[in-house]
């Protein structure tokens, strides 16, 4: 694109000449700019809209095993798949219940905790000293590395006899016994530790993105009138971040609201009920099940759910920030 | 990109319909019975070229791992982008004719691959539901049996048991957590395998899982005393290491076993190359049938093992049809049985998985005696994972140091069938 302006920019008269020509053809004109989109706008159209219409469809459809092979012939279920999902009486609801009560806690808990250490961090990086780019660097490693490997490294260490895990712990006495770390109640903190620790360097890049654009001439005013630096940061860094904060978490949200990958590597095909996340219980529903109907209507209620939330949000902050 | 996209999905369609004319390629999405993958592929290339030899059909071999397959197939049968044949876990037999995808071995198709008294009745029995035309044969055995340790047994003047109440028996009396050595190991983290103890047990119960409508009867007494029997094993007789409950597959207790940390596992024939490969010698081990209790039914598995199927939307039937004929042949079965440690499943085939005859012998004879077929319903697939999942995750809580009564145990399988019924 550069070398298109490059060329064009020392040449104006035959530019004027292209210009007149494409006057003579106003369709072109009108529709270069349409042209230009199509690609995007169907793409768009056949990963996003159509997918997720499909499942919607899904959802309204009694679409089980007998029905797969040939699964235009699904007959309806009206709202009967919803009304699975919703009767908290009966063993699907709740279940489905459980999972959002545990996705809940799991999401607040690990956004707070990737947010206060990506904020952390981001403070202690940003004065200069010897050192910072290898240690900037050191710290983008969970993000860069892939997620898988990630993810089963995590798996290797939390093993009760095996695991690097318990093995430090028990050199430094923390502990009595072997605790587990991938089943019973100790697998929600488990998840929560290696969502987080994924996640946190994402908060990190953007927090330090945003503090590089708060003016120094702030801080060296502040320190003038003799403010400390939990001062300087709650009164500058805080506010001058407002913006990128108001996106961030609502991302850092919406992905570990929706995070899959992190249980399903973690605990295999052998998922306990505390780490339970609401993606992986539609994805066992659906899939161990053979029953996508169920699974659809869960999906589209998660998809309801996530929307209202982050409309509240944003009309929340928004009319906030209208305010100040 | 958008063109690009466009074009590999129209490349995708050409492939499968190209096969039609004249060139015959089978595709084949084989199972994993060897040590890996790999494994897998050599032992059944030579098998392969051999057939294509006799018959001038080329197949087409991808082997797929367990935690794969059954998505795979789902996926296959959802898009009809199948493979021509395939090898399915046998448990799934039932489940997998309720959608209709897969070609149904009628009066001509059964003859064409060599008529349906070659086959062990029990194995052809696992094919599909009762008293319809099955949808898939069996292809390779598979029976559970005790495995103990003959050095640890003679040290502490053991017999081999015969009971239940003899195993237990003996496995508290080689148990020493000091020292962690533990009289079993259970793959107690592993949905299929719980799945496969609450049946059996529930089986020497004389219970069943469904009744003759189809219907879910997971709450019965023996059913529920079933599970908790299996279940006590680590809560109550303490002769498990709670560390069990985080192995995810069988693998992990049959390793235990070959490494002499545990004196006793109880698993499928299959599981004679990992103890080899894991450094115990043929010799050392023995095995028994999986004792019931005094006056329990004799059951000591289910009928376990891989069965092979064709989609019904092949191309090629009658190669289809050939190759399931070759796979299922004297000659193949004898060659395929020891590499992947299968039982056979022809009537008057011997086992040659082992040299060790007495295994062979008890094997044989659990397969063709004391083995009793999984439910044979289209909701048997929701019975292994609701049901299976309940016992991981009541191992859990007793690992964890809870206690699992059988109110809990009633509970828990309460919850099951309710999900079963809710999606059927």
């Amino acid at each position: 694109m550069s070398v298109a302006t490059e060329t064009a920019a020392p040449a104006p008269a035959p530019t004027k000449k292209k210009r007149s020509r494409l006057e003579h053809r106003p369709g072109l004109n009108r529709w270069l700019p349409y042209a230009l989109l199509a690609p995007a706008v169907l793409l768009e159209l056949f990963i996003h809209i159509i997918p997720m219409l499909v499942g919607i469809w899904m959802s309204f459809v009694k679409l089980t095993k007998f029905f797969i092979a040939n699964w235009s012939s699904a007959p309806g279920a009206g709202l009967g798949n919803y009304k699975v999902a919703l009767d908290f009486n009966n063993a699907v609801g709740q279940g489905l219940l459980k999972s959002f009560g545990v996705t809940v806690v799991f999401s607040l808990v690990t956004v707070a905790f990737s947010w206060v250490l990506g904020m952390a961090a981001a403070v202690a990086l940003q004065p200069e000293f010897r050192g910072r780019g290898i240690i900037r660097t050191l710290f983008l490693v969970p993000y860069a590395l892939p997620a898988y490997a990630g993810i089963l490294t995590w798996n290797f260490m939390l093993q009760r006899d095996t695991g690097a895990v318990n093995h430090v712990l028990n050199q430094l006495h923390l502990t009595d016994g072997k605790p587990f770390w991938l089943i019973g109640s100790n697998a929600l903190i488990s998840l929560i530790t290696v969502a987080g620790w994924k996640l946190w360097t994402f908060a990190f890049l953007t927090l330090m993105a945003g503090m590089q654009s708060i003016p120094r001439d702030l801080y060296e005013a502040a320190s003038v009138d003799g403010a400390g630096n939990i001062r300087q940061w709650r009164n500058i860094t805080l506010p001058s971040l407002r913006p990128v904060n108001l996106v961030l978490v609502l991302v850092l949200f919406l992905w570990t609201f929706s995070d899959f990958n992190t249980p399903y590597v973690l605990f295999g095909t052998a998922q306990p009920p505390a780490g339970d996340l609401i993606t992986f219980h539609i994805y066992n529903a659906s899939f161990l099940t053979w029953n996508f109907g169920t699974g659809a209507a869960m999906s589209v209620l998660l998809l309801i759910f996530l929307m209202i939330v982050t409309g509240a949000y944003l009309l929340v902050t928004g009319r906030r920030s209208r305010r100040a | 990109m958008g063109i690009s996209l466009a074009a590999c999905g129209g490349g995708d369609k050409d492939d499968s319909s190209g096969g039609s004319t004249g060139d015959q390629t089978l595709t084949y999405w084989a199972s994993n019975q060897g040590t890996s993958l790999d494994n897998d592929k050599e032992v059944l290339t030579p098998v392969l070229q051999k057939f294509t030899q006799e018959t001038g059909i080329k197949v087409n071999l991808e082997v797929i791992g367990w935690n794969d397959l059954q998505t795979r197939i789902q996926t296959a049968i959802t898009s009809g982008q199948a493979p021509d044949v395939v090898n399915i876990g046998n448990t799934w037999a039932a489940s997998l004719q309720a959608t209709d995808a897969f070609l149904p071995f009628d009066g001509d198709a059964m003859t064409a691959i060599g008529g349906k008294d070659k086959f062990v009745p029990t194995a052809l029995a696992t094919g599909g539901k009762e008293g319809t035309d099955p949808t898939s044969v069996p292809l390779y055995g598979l029976a559970y049996g005790l495995y103990y340790n003959k050095a640890m047994f003679a040290a502490a003047g053991l017999q081999p048991p015969k009971t239940w109440e003899d195993m237990v028996a003996a496995a508290k009396k080689l148990t020493n957590p000091a020292k962690n050595q533990w009289g079993m190991a259970l793959a107690a983290g592993s949905y299929t395998e719980n799945v496969h103890f609450a049946f059996i047990n529930a089986a020497q119960n004389k219970a069943d899982w469904f009744n003759s409508d189809g219907k879910p009867t997971f709450t019965g007494d023996g059913n529920v005393q079933g599970v908790l029997r299996y279940l006590d094993l680590m809560q109550k007789d303490k002769v498990a290491n709670p560390s069990n409950a985080q192995y995810d597959n069988g693998t992990k207790s049959v390793n235990d076993f070959a490494t002499k940390k545990v004196a006793m596992v109880i698993n499928q024939n299959n599981a004679d190359s990992s103890i080899v490969a894991n450094g115990m010698k043929a010799g050392e081990y023995g095995v028994v049938p999986f004792p019931a209790p005094v006056g329990g039914e004799q059951v000591a598995s289910h009928v376990a093992g891989i069965n092979l199927s064709v989609f019904k939307n092949t191309k090629h039937k009658d190669a289809a049809l050939k190759f399931v004929k070759y796979m299922t042949d004297a000659n193949t079965q004898t060659t395929l049985g020891k590499p992947f440690s299968s039982l056979p499943v022809l009537k008057d085939a011997k086992p040659v998985f082992t040299t060790d005859a007495a295994e062979a012998a008890t094997f044989q004879d659990v397969y063709n005696t004391k083995s009793k077929p999984l439910p044979l319903v289209p909701a048997e697939d929701q019975f292994e994972s609701t049901v299976g999942k309940a016992m991981n995750a009541m191992f859990a809580k007793i690992a964890t140091g809870g206690t699992v009564t059988a109110e809990d145990v009633k509970a828990a399988l309460k919850t099951a069938e309710d999900q079963v019924a809710a999606s059927s």
